[in-house]
């Protein structure tokens, strides 16, 4: 202790001792303390960075112009508009070199081409982060002093999506993951508002459980609850991991609360006795059942449309005496289905009754035996079904639509981290706490209620990317930088041919207006498109258009007066205001202006390469076949489509040819003498 | 005193170091109780993928022994380059001598190329390269449109939503993978071709011209993903810098 008293005392003799030697040792001092600014500024980083950049470029054949492009010192961009002050191209230097292509390294690399440039819009807007840092730590990760780090590539779309509120086309991950928030009915039991003051619409339909027990069993009900995958793989219904007893209980209630609706089962016949099996298969392959509803393949592999249920097992499911009453008229059930009423005949009824109802698999059921229940099991069902939120999505009887069951997730991108508890081992970051989430919802609590979904990897980061767009940025922008998306229509057609479109649902296959399916052609303007002669014909027997498409439309066995009904509105409604559809001729062209059409139909434009004319010569089946298009297409339609296609059906494929007045006139005469099985009858 | 400050020195960077070098989750490779002769592919192999994101279907590889039968409990661990990572990294097959994984590509557009890994029970290495490709966000642009527009006639494999319609024209289309002709054509050229139609080329009428249906920016969307899934790979001519 002494020891350093006197050394501590010598060193303060040695220093200070002398009032010159004092003053040159403080001014030693103060010289360093100044020096450090400059000098932490010259060793710093980025300085770094910039000198490797330039020694990277130097030996390169275009140096000159990459140096010339090359400024030195701290660079921003500053875009006070969107609180945007990103320096991050002090350091990334090379992002607009569309040269430096082959370099690889960061930070040097080229941006990849996208429809923005970095001066509109900067850096962070998309990839998150620290704006304003200067060192890669605080610009890049999350620290204690900020929150954002960066976004992962594998989430970047969302950043498109905050100020794009329609789908696009660079950005599938982006549409897909909102299309899942609907489909799956996240949005049942959250809500989501959009910036511009709508919500986002669940897709999923669930059923009303209201008359279940008129559709199908308990012990169904309960195997279904216990996992509902392993019923159909395609379900989109979760797991919520019920015990055997809570379970048994809720499918005691449902069945408890079930209530009948007359006409809605039908008792079987005595033709069903020894049903054809290849006829039911016939039928159900002649009503283009699968253009809507899948099966599983003994290959595994689920074959069919997603618009409708599964129906791999359905015959486990559905009791007869139901199913032959829904086949017959499935709005009796459920007025608002997406299945069309098909007119069947009751031996058509019977056949796919039975044909359906082979489709079992007897392990499903195997192991359910429920005894009778009791009050007290169907008053905790009761119980079970208002604390899950049930009807949240679905109708049951008696119990209340809960408004708000979970949190809302308007603004969940930008949650602030200190309202989220993180599991141990997780790396404290939005986007991982979002997907750990949808992974597997339980793992933050096994009191949690947000049930297991079956999703794909894929899916899940789909999901994630959707809901990371929901960020303060994308509720504050600038409103003349959104890119709003088209609002929802809900066109209904009047009168008596309205009912009769609702009873055949083809909104579930056909667009009108803006409301409808995408699976068979938009019919906003048919009647200025189709003559009234085909229409009814095909409205009777749809016969194909296109060979190669595996879903058609169906044959609804409508009667003469529904389909005069039907044909009279769309030819007098759906019709466009561009041109008249009588202002040319159906027939009557010169001979010489059809030759010259046919020769261009198959030299100049080689129009055969996606049509056919000719079942002999031609091949091209991308387009429809228009062996007799003279008789299906009105001659103003045929013109104006070969003059632009997008704007008569926007998003066709048919190329705009930019074909002059002639050429077009010259086709469409040639075109018109197409007149198909008539010409036939006509050489008989 | 000394020697105090020094322990609690070499301590606390003890401490630092051992802090900075604990990897989460690192946790070493299973025991392997099965040994293979040869690696194959079983499904997830030559995917179009997008940068930085999972694949659409995972990665599945068999173990097998010498007589082709599947091997169970074998390890194998997977690698890629750059920025891809896989999820899990390694593992033992299945009962029936697979293994899946899935697959996340790097951020940046282009092949990746994966390694499956496995070893004999001599402690010999097999190996297993499997393609992947990642698009950027034009290519991404690019891809799409050739779904909608040209792989109808251009791509000759038919699937159950779209047949194709390849075999059914005269002049038979290029497959856009087909790196022989198409490497040799400019850019100018493809995007005459495209815009124009074939006869701009002295090539088939069969191609029409889309000049007047797609815009400027989708046909170089076009170009640069038939340049991306060409093979062999593309290598963009004109000035080659010399590198130090």
């Amino acid at each position: 202790m002494r020891t350093s008293k006197n050394v501590l005392s010598s060193l303060w003799q040695t220093l200070f001792g002398h009032p010159v030697r004092a003053f040159g040792v403080v001014s030693l001092l103060l010289l360093i303390s100044l020096a450090i600014a400059p000098a932490k500024n010259h060793f710093s980083e980025w300085r770094h960075y910039q000198k490797q950049y330039l020694a990277l470029v130097r030996g390169r054949g275009d140096a000159v112009t990459l140096q010339r492009h090359f400024h030195d010192g701290i660079q921003q961009i500053w875009l006070p508009g969107l609180g945007v002050v990103d320096r991050c191209t002090t350091c990334h230097v090379g992002l607009k070199e569309a040269s430096l292509a082959d370099v690889s390294t960061q930070p040097f690399r080229v941006h990849p081409v996208i429809p923005h440039t970095l001066d509109q819009f900067g850096c962070v807007m998309c990839h998150r982060g620290q704006g304003p840092a200067t060192t890669v730590e605080e610009a890049h990760s999350s620290t204690l002093a900020w929150e954002q780090p960066i976004l992962p590539a594998r989430y970047v779309q969302s950043s498109c999506g905050q100020c794009h509120r329609a789908p696009l086309t660079g950005t599938p991950q982006l549409n897909l993951g909102r299309n899942l928030l609907a489909r799956y009915g996240c949005v049942h039991c959250h809500t989501i508002k959009l910036p511009d003051g709508s919500a986002i619409k669940p897709t999923d339909d669930p059923p009303s459980l209201e008359h279940v027990a008129d559709k199908t069993t308990r012990e169904w009900i309960y195997a279904w609850l216990k996992d509902p995958q392993a019923y159909a793989v395609t379900a989109t219904m979760p797991n919520f991991k019920l015990s055997d007893p809570d379970a048994r209980d809720i499918s005691a209630f449902l069945i408890a609360k079930s209530t009948p609706i007359p006409g809605d089962t039908a008792p079987g016949t005595n033709s069903e006795k020894a049903p054809d099996p290849t006829a039911g298969a016939s039928l159900y392959g002649e009503s283009f059942c699968a253009s809507c509803h899948a099966v599983q393949n003994a290959a595994g592999n689920v074959v069919g449309g997603d618009v409708g249920p599964e129906l791999t097992r359905v015959g486990n499911k559905v009791k007869p005496e139901w199913l032959r009453a829904w086949l017959r008229n499935p709005r009796i059930y459920d007025a608002g289905t997406a299945m069309p009423h098909y007119r069947l005949t009751d031996p058509q009824v019977s056949l796919l009754t039975a044909f359906l109802g082979n489709k079992t698999d007897s392990d499903l059921l195997a192991n359910v035996h429920l005894d009778a229940p009791t009050p007290e099991q169907i008053a905790h069902g009761k119980l079970l079904v208002t604390e899950y939120g049930c009807a949240s999505c679905h109708d049951i009887g008696g119990i209340k639509k809960p408004d708000n069951f979970a949190p809302e997730l308007t603004r969940i991108g930008s949650k602030p981290l200190t309202q989220i508890i993180f599991l141990s081992g997780m790396t404290h970051a939005i986007p991982d706490y979002i997907a750990a989430k949808i992974r597997q919802p339980r793992s933050f609590g096994a009191a949690l209620k947000m049930p297991q979904f079956s999703l794909a990897p894929a899916q899940i980061d789909a999901l994630t990317t959707a809901l990371l767009s929901l960020t303060d940025r994308a509720h504050d922008l600038p409103l003349a930088l959104t890119v709003p998306t088209k609002p929802p229509s809900n066109y209904q057609p009047a009168g008596k041919a309205g009912q009769l479109m609702s009873d055949l649902a083809c909104f579930s296959c056909h667009a009108i207006n803006g409301r409808g399916g995408d699976m068979a052609p938009d019919l906003t303007w048919e009647g200025s498109s189709v003559q009234r002669q085909w229409l009814q014909a095909f409205l009777k027997n749809p016969g194909t258009l296109r060979p190669a498409l595996i879903r058609r439309m169906p044959k609804f066995n409508l009667s003469d007066s529904e389909v005069t009904e039907l044909t009279d509105y769309v030819m007098t409604v759906y019709q466009t205001p561009a041109f008249d559809r009588d202002s040319m001729p159906s027939s009557g062209y010169p001979p010489a202006q059809v030759e010259q059409g046919k020769q261009l139909f198959y030299s100049k434009y080689a129009c055969q390469s996606c049509h056919i004319i000719d079942t002999k010569v031609d091949k091209g089946y991308i387009g429809p076949t228009l062996t007799q298009v003279g008789s299906r297409l009105s001659a103003a339609w045929i013109y104006h489509w070969l003059k632009d296609p997008q704007t008569m059906r926007p998003g066709a494929i048919e190329p705009n040819r930019h074909m002059d007045d002639e050429d077009a006139r010259a086709l469409t005469a040639f075109l018109m003498t197409l007149k198909g099985s008539s010409k036939h009858e006509a050489k008989k | 005193m000394n020697r105090y400050w020094r322990t609690l020195f070499v301590v606390s960077l003890t401490l630092l170091s051992a802090a900075c070098t604990r990897k989460p989750g690192s946790a070493s490779a299973p025991k392997p109780t099965g040994f293979g002769a040869a690696l194959v592919e079983s499904g997830g192999g030559k995917q179009i993928g997008a940068t930085g994101m999972v694949l659409a279907q995972p990665l599945v590889v068999q173990v097998n022994d010498e007589q082709g039968t599947a091997v169970a409990g074998a390890l194998v661990e997977f690698s890629a380059p750059a920025s891809a990572s896989f999820d899990p990294p390694s593992g033992l097959t299945d009962s029936s001598g697979q293994l899946s994984t899935n697959v996340a590509l790097g951020s940046m557009a282009g092949r990746y190329q994966l390694t499956a890994h496995t070893s004999t029970k001599a402690q010999k290495s097999v190996e297993l390269k499997i393609e992947e490709i990642a698009l950027g966000y034009q290519q991404q642009v690019g891809y799409q449109l050739d779904n909608k527009y040209c792989a109808r006639c251009h791509n000759p494999e038919s699937t159950a939503e779209r047949v194709s319609n390849y075999d059914n024209l005269e002049v038979k289309p290029h497959p856009f993978t087909e790196g022989d002709t198409l490497n040799k054509m400019s850019d100018a050229e493809l995007t005459a071709i495209v815009s124009h139609g074939g006869p701009a080329l002295n090539k088939s009428a069969l191609m029409p011209p889309y000049g007047y249906t797609l815009s400027k920016t989708e046909i170089e969307a076009l170009i640069s993903y038939i340049r991306l899934i060409s093979d062999p790979p593309y290598h963009a001519s004109g000035m080659v810098y010399a590198q130090k």
